[in-house]
């Protein structure tokens, strides 16, 4: 029984979450499981809206359930840098519709 | 099965992988697992301009269950193969 693509090689790294309800949130992987369950520290959330730049909100220490979640994307430190988030405006994401 | 073993073959191929919230992703196939999670690397989402949300992300783990289409290149696809494949798994059940 192949495991495969696990978030093993994620961990401790800056990651970026997008949730099923269309938040994007940032943080610390400390752990997962099976179901895509993430425990995520230092985490914020970054509003994305048409108005103003980007807003980040502190959160702290979160557990995230496997079924909301939609992508874990790895967090490029050096990318991340060069984007002027309070220059960004777009419409926040839309949300999951199965 | 049948899924997870055609995918298993595309690892290393460019797909493009539509969401349920309407987000379009392109890179190229690292890993699939029994799930049919998929991690794509190097991506670049299409229509960057309205979802610059993922401007610093390169390599990304894709919720299976959130997939709505992955889209393959043509060449990607041994349709005999396919046949067989599904033939073999149509009986099987």
């Amino acid at each position: 029984m192949s495991t495969g693509p696990g978030l093993e090689s994620l961990v401790n790294q800056t990651i970026s979450i997008i949730t099923n309800d269309g938040r994007i949130i940032v943080g610390t992987l400390r752990g997962f499981d099976q179901a895509t369950n993430i425990i995520l520290d230092e985490s914020h959330e970054r509003v994305y809206s048409t108005r103003e730049g980007v807003q980040q909100l502190a959160l702290g220490l979160y557990i995230i359930r496997g079924d909301n979640i939609s992508v874990v994307g790895e967090l490029d430190e050096e990318l991340d840098l060069v984007n002027d988030l309070s220059k960004i405006k777009a419409h926040p994401l839309t949300p999951v519709i199965h | 099965m049948l899924f997870f073993s055609y995918f298993k073959e595309l690892v290393g191929k460019e797909v493009t992988v539509e969401l349920k919230n309407d987000l379009a992703i392109r890179g190229t196939l690292h890993s699939v697992d029994q799930y049919l999670n998929i991690k794509l690397e190097n991506i670049k989402v299409v229509d960057e301009g309205k979802y610059p949300h993922m401007l610093s992300v390169r390599n990304c783990f894709i919720r299976g269950s959130v997939v709505r289409y992955v889209q393959l290149p043509p060449d990607g696809v041994d349709v005999d193969i396919l046949h067989d494949a599904t033939r073999r798994e149509a009986r099987g059940s």
